[in-house]
């Protein structure tokens, strides 16, 4: 019954999606108020029905309701429940559901939150924002229902991908989701304006908090997805250049440029076209990525779904979106008329070639992504794009970037003189070159990879705290600190998230040229060297998990006599998957994980054993959570909290309030 | 019975075999570095989007095994290499060739830049010709510069 409710509200959510759609555009057009106004509770109600579908089909999961055709194929009833819950969006169908799940929560929140935007826009947007609900709810309802129930129940479902059981990856999903469909209102906003013809700084002042919570969102995304592979996949990997990982990426470089050129929008009023470009772009990408991962075009490690009707109904999706904005962009972005002038060197300047850059960098990833479709189709070679090549032409853009970000934080606006932008900056520069020599020195021999990442990181997060300290003024040092502490927060959240770049850079950097590496048999009882510690395979013990078999080992890490940690790496084997999992054993520490994984029996009765020491590695991530708090920090900035458009009553078109 | 054990060995050898196993791997330490090296950019055929160095499958063992001893028997890396593509295809090389329709891709980052930075240079330059000719109110901020400064 609840199953046939949820079934129900699905359509019933397209039907309103459908009303939301059409009614504000034409009162919009029209100027009538009262159609305008049906807008806001569409949104909601359409939120809510979704809301009721979606807990539906996860009450169908914890209950193990194997009359539903995706909990059988995905859920087993000794499954744990956490497992069960994430269960819900942990395949295609359920994953779709979350995608407009979000969708509409986004369209909801707009419609609760957007008080002060003028009327028009604002029917515009949720317009918008409800076109796109209808077409994937009718991609759901038609192609991908969760919904479809079974004539002939089994007694139990086939399980899930014992990969996937994992808390980690678990909450990857709805944070990539939150990115990829926050980019949604991005798209919504440009396309309302390309409507009205109209984009100032009120607009883009509307637009940043959506992009910058949509980004925040896919830059938490990405790093869990990264973390996962790091102590699943049993090597200690964490990126691949995999297709899926490169659909995430895309929207996420096109969102931080979107980001970047927003505050030129907003601060200027320069820019505005290649803003409005942008937007539709970060979201064709979401597009793409989902099209990509949800198509199994491009098999890769991720993907599930292997259906082309699907795939080809998202390609559709695609192609009447972008198609329909590029035109509409082509028509009318010739009226954003810019007007701030700006000087050569000037932080316009800078953003512009940090949009340009991540802008190529992402469409690198697109090309390389691509590329053995197009080379199969079109030349009818088969062939391979991997981390090679991504590792050869994307990491020179980044650097580039980062050696920029901390110039182009102290630049200001309209006309800057370089000679007096980078005097403050001479300590950095001295701390980072400083710092790279030495690691050169104290390595030899090795690959210049290790001092470069240390240079680079050294310098953003020096250029951070230069950034910060250059707006606290001057006078003693008590004065310096108070106003440091009323920095408005989006000066926070620049140099929080800057100086979280250069920490993941260096990270990632430490990690790839510092790793050391034991790989050999061990017999139980037996030690070897590992760096300066001794590790000791004290004993291998079989052990039960609720829904797996596991080998478990008992490893002894010292150094110089004394015990540094006693780890438990496992290998579990899922028989309702049939598959086997490495669980790597995992010290962590500020300065290195250990990454011990014991693996089968070998012939002579020892265990192949794989251990590493691998240095600075939590750092990546540590610098992706500063990323994502630069983000949240900036999110908060009084200038969105307080009514957006109050300090602009012409050009908003807003009433007092 | 030694049958039994063969098909046993094949059978089980997906699960058994985890990445470059000990045993496969080189005495001479030069040697076994260039053999990491070279797996690091074969594709495992048979898996997604894996190199055979990381790869667990039974193919990325033989393959594993193969680079070794042809290395073994002399061959210089790019050698080890072309015998490995002569017998599977382009499709095993994780970094495509720059030849033929490939010079579009190795191309493209370059050259999207390079056609990036030419964009933001004619606008840089446009909009500075723009910021000499235009005067620097426009004529309704003029009029309400008027109107304020009149009140």
């Amino acid at each position: 019954m609840v199953t046939e409710l949820g079934h129900f509200a699905l359509v019933l959510a397209l039907a309103v999606a459908v009303l939301q759609m059409v009614i504000p555009l034409i009162g919009a057009q029209k100027g009538w108020t009262g159609w305008m106004a049906v807008a806001e509770p569409a949104a909601t109600t359409q939120f809510l029905l979704i809301a009721y579908a979606f807990f539906a089909l996860m009450w169908a999961y914890v209950t193990d309701d194997f009359s539903l055709r995706v909990v059988v194929e995905n859920s087993h009833t000794l499954k744990p429940l956490l497992y069960k819950i994430a269960g819900t969006w942990g395949n295609h169908e359920g994953s779709m559901l979350l995608w407009v799940l979000i969708l509409s929560g986004f369209g909801a929140a707009a419609a609760v939150f957007g008080g002060n935007l003028p009327p028009r826009l604002k029917a515009r947007v949720l317009a918008v924002q409800a076109s796109i609900g209808v077409a994937f709810l009718i991609f759901i309802l038609f192609t991908s229902n969760p919904f479809v129930r079974l004539a002939f129940p089994p007694m139990n479902g086939q399980g899930m991908n014992p990969l996937l059981q994992d808390p980690g990856l678990a909450f990857h999903p709805p944070f990539l989701y939150l990115g990829y469909v926050g980019l949604s209102m991005a798209f919504s906003f440009a396309i309302a304006a390309l409507i009205e013809g109209r984009v100032d700084a009120a607009w883009a002042r509307w637009v940043r908090p959506w992009t910058l919570a949509a980004w925040m969102f896919l830059t938490i995304g990405i790093a869990m997805g990264s973390w996962w592979s790091y102590y699943v996949l049993g090597w200690g990997g964490f990126w691949f250049w995999d297709p899926v990982e490169n659909a995430s990426l895309m929207p996420w470089l096109f969102a931080a440029a979107l980001l970047h050129s927003a505050i030129v929008v907003e601060k200027r009023e320069a820019l505005k076209s290649w803003t409005i470009l942008l937007a539709i772009l970060a979201f064709g990408f979401s597009l793409i990525g989902t099209f990509l991962v949800r198509s199994g075009v491009i098999t890769s490690v991720h993907a599930f779904a292997d259906d082309p009707q699907r795939g080809i109904y998202i390609l559709a999706i695609l192609g009447v979106f972008m198609g329909g904005a590029l035109t509409l962009y082509a028509a009318r972005a010739g009226a954003m008329e810019a007007k701030g002038l700006f000087g050569v060197v000037s932080r316009e300047t800078a953003l512009i070639l940090n949009n340009v850059l991540l802008a190529v960098a992402s469409l690198v990833v697109f090309v390389g992504t691509v590329w053995p479709l197009i080379a199969q189709m079109a030349f009818d070679r088969k062939l391979s794009v991997g981390p090679p090549y991504f590792n050869l032409v994307f990491p020179p853009l980044m650097i580039a970037l980062a050696v920029m970000i901390p110039f182009g934080t102290l630049m200001p606006w309209k006309r800057a003189r370089l000679a007096r932008v980078a005097r403050p900056l001479w300590a950095a520069v001295a701390l980072a070159v400083a710092l790279g020599a030495l690691a050169w020195a104290m390595q030899t021999g090795r690959s210049a990879l290790g001092p470069v990442g240390l240079g680079l990181g050294a310098w953003l997060v020096a250029g951070s705290v230069v950034d910060l300290l250059s707006r606290s003024g001057r006078g003693p040092v008590g004065a310096r600190l108070g106003r440091l502490a009323r920095l408005p927060r989006a000066d926070w959240g620049r140099a929080v998230a800057h100086g979280g770049l250069g920490i993941a850079i260096f990270g990632v950097c430490a990690v790839l040229a510092w790793q050391v590496e034991v790989i050999r048999v061990t017999k139980v009882g037996e030690s070897f060297a590992l760096g300066p510690y001794t590790v000791t395979l004290n004993d291998v013990h079989k052990a039960q998990g609720p829904n797996y078999r596991a080998t478990v080992a008992d490893v002894k890490v010292s150094r110089a006599g004394a015990l540094v940690t006693e780890l438990h790496p496992e290998k579990r084997f899922y028989p309702v998957a049939g598959m086997p999992t490495t669980n790597a054993g995992i010290s962590r520490g500020i300065f290195r994980d250990l990454y011990i994984v014991v693996g089968d029996e070998q012939a002579d009765g020892g265990y192949d054993t794989r251990s590493y020491i691998k240095p600075f590695a939590d750092w990546i991530w540590l610098g992706a959570i500063l990323m994502g708090l630069g983000g949240l920090l900036s999110l908060t900035d009084r200038r969105y909290r307080v009514a957006a458009g109050a300090r602009k009553p012409e050009a908003a078109q807003v009433a007092a309030e | 019975m030694r049958r039994l054990a063969l098909i046993l060995a094949l059978v089980l050898a997906p699960l058994a075999a985890q990445a470059v196993l000990p045993s496969e791997m080189l005495k001479d330490p030069a040697l076994e570095a260039r053999a990491e090296k070279i797996s690091q950019g074969l594709r495992c055929l048979v898996c997604r989007n894996e190199n055979i160095d990381d790869s667990d499958a039974a193919l990325a063992h033989d393959l594993r095994v193969l680079v070794r001893q042809r290395l073994l028997a002399g061959d210089t890396d790019k050698q080890v290499v072309q015998y490995i593509v002569n017998r599977y295809g382009e499709y095993v090389l994780l970094k495509p060739r720059a030849n033929g329709a490939n010079l579009i891709l190795w191309g493209s980052a370059p050259g999207m830049l390079i056609f990036g930075l030419g964009l933001v240079a004619v606008y840089l330059r446009r909009r500075k010709r723009q910021g000499e000719e235009t005067p620097a109110l426009s004529a309704e901020d003029e009029a309400r510069l008027a109107q304020i400064l009149k009140e």
